[in-house]
């Protein structure tokens, strides 16, 4: 793109409108109209990431997986979204039509579609490369999800191996070549909720492990729901790359960013059928935790040889230690 | 067999092994005949110590006192504020290790720094510095040395790099401390409320990785001269109950020695060839002033005076504050260090001092003990 004239507008346009070409979008009015049956969740969000391309996903995926993963956490099938890009001047174009094509690929996989859009370019130097904002609606499936309603009948699942995705941007951003198989888990979770839903598991609460990982999931559950919820150290699953980045780097998994992994509060009676669901999408799905009243609106780590800590919400911006 | 990354930390962190030496402590803690507060001297211990809970597996006779070995937590505040000058230099990239980004000075932190401007970037190794300087010739390339003699070697390094390669823009701020200077410090020094020489150290665990660079031999005299056992210990929890078992065999069994639990790695002599690359660029400054303790006689490294050319401090000595400013006069992390008070007994812990406004250096950075005590709270 060049100076951000006529033209290059025209461009950017051109490339939304082939890629998440629908009926909505092309009639081009100057609001969609959407007609939707009963209760319906609504979220927004922004997307800013460094580097733009990482391994397992890009900018793109991760601004669809985003929002629409906060829907489907909400019990709801995403059905709608709207895309607000700001790009930075001289962008690649070849870049941006990359970023489009993951948005498109994701958001057939969630089956919700485009159905407003806006660009804006900014001068160069003004933002970094490209923000993307995505606004989401979906229709509930399940009503009554809510982290305000976590009790002692319920056990508390991870649905796979934890914090892929912060240490995979961690090392690009910093430059730590490692030779591993690690990539982002960004993914939609949307299929795995509506599998469970349509098991008639009796949810209590889900949330997305994003930004603070689990432990600020079961932290802000310990608080809302005014639980203490009892975390067995030994059971939470790592994959033995992010576990090794961990190590070198003095992290702890649980504060690590997650953009395709959610934790779950089911009712006990249904732990195993619920278990037995997300392990046929991932292995690694396992129960860390149950709910207690020993400490409340607190989370604990016990140990397997006896010992107990707090698991504290994570702040501010990772740091190594030094020695 | 395939070997991984579980197989090489699995066995010293197995709870069976850990259990075991609980139980071993515990037996041979009721022949004590009083009670022993062990410090482990560096923060990376006090890390493992609260991370994995190894309070609640001592019995009531064997008690930790957090050392001073965090290298973040004890630098004095105008160190912090030069780091903070240079950074807002017009044309100087500010380098530096990991936590150091987030300890506030007087004139505010690294990050805040980084948020006005500032060009300050941190790496896991110095030798980063040299990459830094190949793609930003026309700047000038600080590296804001900090750490014990683990990472004294690795700025040696680079200082033999940059001097052997003629790199004309990389320059030094050194803030290099040794341990077994500040050792010697908590055991001598005065407490003042109280006018006595009264500390409650009764014996140390050494930190395996400064051995491993500087032998167990820097302890030597601590067991003869200065009446207290040493055991350098690795930092798995396994490592750290052997190494506590073995002080408190020591005591049990009369002895006082400097003994090593970390034997797969460390000897007595230690890296040799790292000891000439240190002594090779680097002098003892007479005082070095730590946070919290003051001022404590030739703790600290310096570059050689032929090597005043790379020496930041010297080039920018202009401009940066010479002052050197008072530690708060409510915060008693001194007493802290020489195991004389608790965290939670002072006036400002959890209220004017938090972690992210620390006052004193104990609440500085996730190893010294206020932090630890804030963090892990009435589980600890």
């Amino acid at each position: 793109m060049g100076n951000g004239g006529e033209e290059n507008n025209e461009l950017i346009t051109k490339i939304f409108y082939k890629y998440f070409k629908n009926d909505i979008l092309e009639k081009s009015e100057d609001a969609a109209v959407l007609n939707i049956d009963g209760k319906i969740a609504m979220s927004t969000d922004s997307f800013t990431v460094s580097p733009l391309f990482f391994s397992g996903a890009d900018i793109g995926k991760l601004a669809i997986c985003g929002t629409c993963n906060d829907l489907s956490m909400m019990g709801a099938k995403p059905l709608y979204l709207t895309v607000g890009v700001i790009i930075e001047e001289g962008f690649p174009t070849r870049d941006l039509e990359k970023i489009v094509k993951s948005m498109k690929k994701e958001l057939e996989l969630n089956e919700a579609i485009i159905v407003s859009g806006d660009t804006k370019v900014m001068p160069k130097g003004t933002i970094d490369k490209i923000i993307i904002n995505t606004t989401g609606i979906g229709q509930i499936q399940q009503d009554g999800i809510s982290s305000n309603s976590i009790t002692q009948d319920d056990v508390i699942i991870v649905s796979r191996d934890i914090g892929a995705h912060g240490a995979t941007i961690f090392c690009e951003r910093e430059g730590i070549e490692l030779s591993s198989d690690l990539k982002s888990d960004c993914a939609s979770l949307y299929p795995i909720v509506q599998e469970l839903i349509n098991n008639n598991i009796k949810i209590t609460a889900l949330r997305d492990a994003t930004r603070g990982g689990v432990a600020a999931v079961l932290n802000e559950w310990a608080k809302q729901s005014n639980i203490c919820i009892e975390v067995d150290e030994d059971s939470i699953p790592v994959s033995t790359e992010v576990f090794g980045i961990c190590e070198m780097l003095g992290f702890e998994a649980t504060a690590l960013a997650n953009e395709g992994t959610f934790c779950l509060a089911i009712s006990k009676n249904d732990t195993p059928k619920a278990l037995n669901i997300l392990k046929k999408f991932n292995k690694n799905a396992s129960i860390v935790a149950k709910v207690t009243n020993k400490y409340n609106q607190k989370v604990i780590l016990n140990s397997s040889y006896g010992t107990q800590r707090f698991m504290d919400i994570p702040t501010g911006e990772l740091l190594p230690r030094i020695c | 067999m395939k070997l991984e990354l579980k197989n090489l930390y699995d066995d010293f962190r197995d709870a069976k092994t850990i259990k075991a030496y609980a139980k071993l402590i515990d037996e041979e803690s009721k022949k004590l005949k009083k009670p022993i507060n062990i410090m482990e001297v560096c923060g990376g211990h006090t890390h493992t110590i609260m991370k994995f809970g190894l309070p609640q597996l001592m019995p009531q006779n064997i008690k930790f006192i957090h050392g001073p070995g965090c290298p973040v937590c004890i630098m004095p505040k105008h160190r912090i504020d030069h780091a903070y000058t240079l950074a807002m230099q017009e044309d100087v990239i500010l380098v530096t290790l990991g936590d150091m980004i987030k300890v506030p000075g007087s004139l505010g932190s690294l990050q805040d720094a980084r948020a006005k401007g500032a060009d300050v970037r941190f790496v896991y190794s110095p030798m980063e510095c040299i990459k830094i300087s190949t793609e930003n010739k026309d700047k000038k390339v600080i590296f804001f040395a900090i750490g014990f003699e683990t990472t004294t070697p690795m700025t040696a390094a680079l200082v033999d790099v940059v001097i052997k390669k003629d790199i004309k823009n990389i320059f030094f701020h050194i803030n290099h401390v040794t341990v077994p200077e500040v050792m010697v410090e908590l055991i001598n020094s005065r407490d003042e409320h109280v006018d006595s020489y009264n500390n409650q150290i009764d014996a140390f665990l050494g930190p395996s990785h400064v051995s491993v660079i500087s032998g167990s031999k820097i302890y030597d005299k601590f067991p003869k001269k200065y009446n207290r056992p040493v055991v350098v210990t690795g930092f798995e929890p396994v490592d750290m109950m052997e190494g506590i078992l073995m002080i408190v065999k020591q005591f049990t069994q009369n002895r006082c020695e400097n003994e090593i639990q970390y034997n797969r790695v460390v000897s007595h002599e230690g890296n040799l060839t790292a000891q000439k690359l240190i002594n090779k660029y680097f002098d003892k400054v007479s005082l070095f002033k730590w946070r919290g303790l003051g001022n404590v006689p030739d703790s600290g490294l310096k570059l050689k005076d032929n090597y005043n050319f790379l020496d930041a401090e010297i080039i920018y000595k202009d401009v940066l504050p010479q002052e050197e400013i008072e530690d708060h006069k409510l915060c008693i992390c001194g007493d802290i260090l020489r195991g004389m008070a608790h965290p939670n007994e002072c006036t400002i812990f959890g209220t004017a001092c938090k972690p992210n406004s620390p006052v004193g250096s104990c609440m500085v950075s996730s190893e010294g003990a206020c932090a630890a005590y804030y963090k892990y709270g009435n589980l600890a």
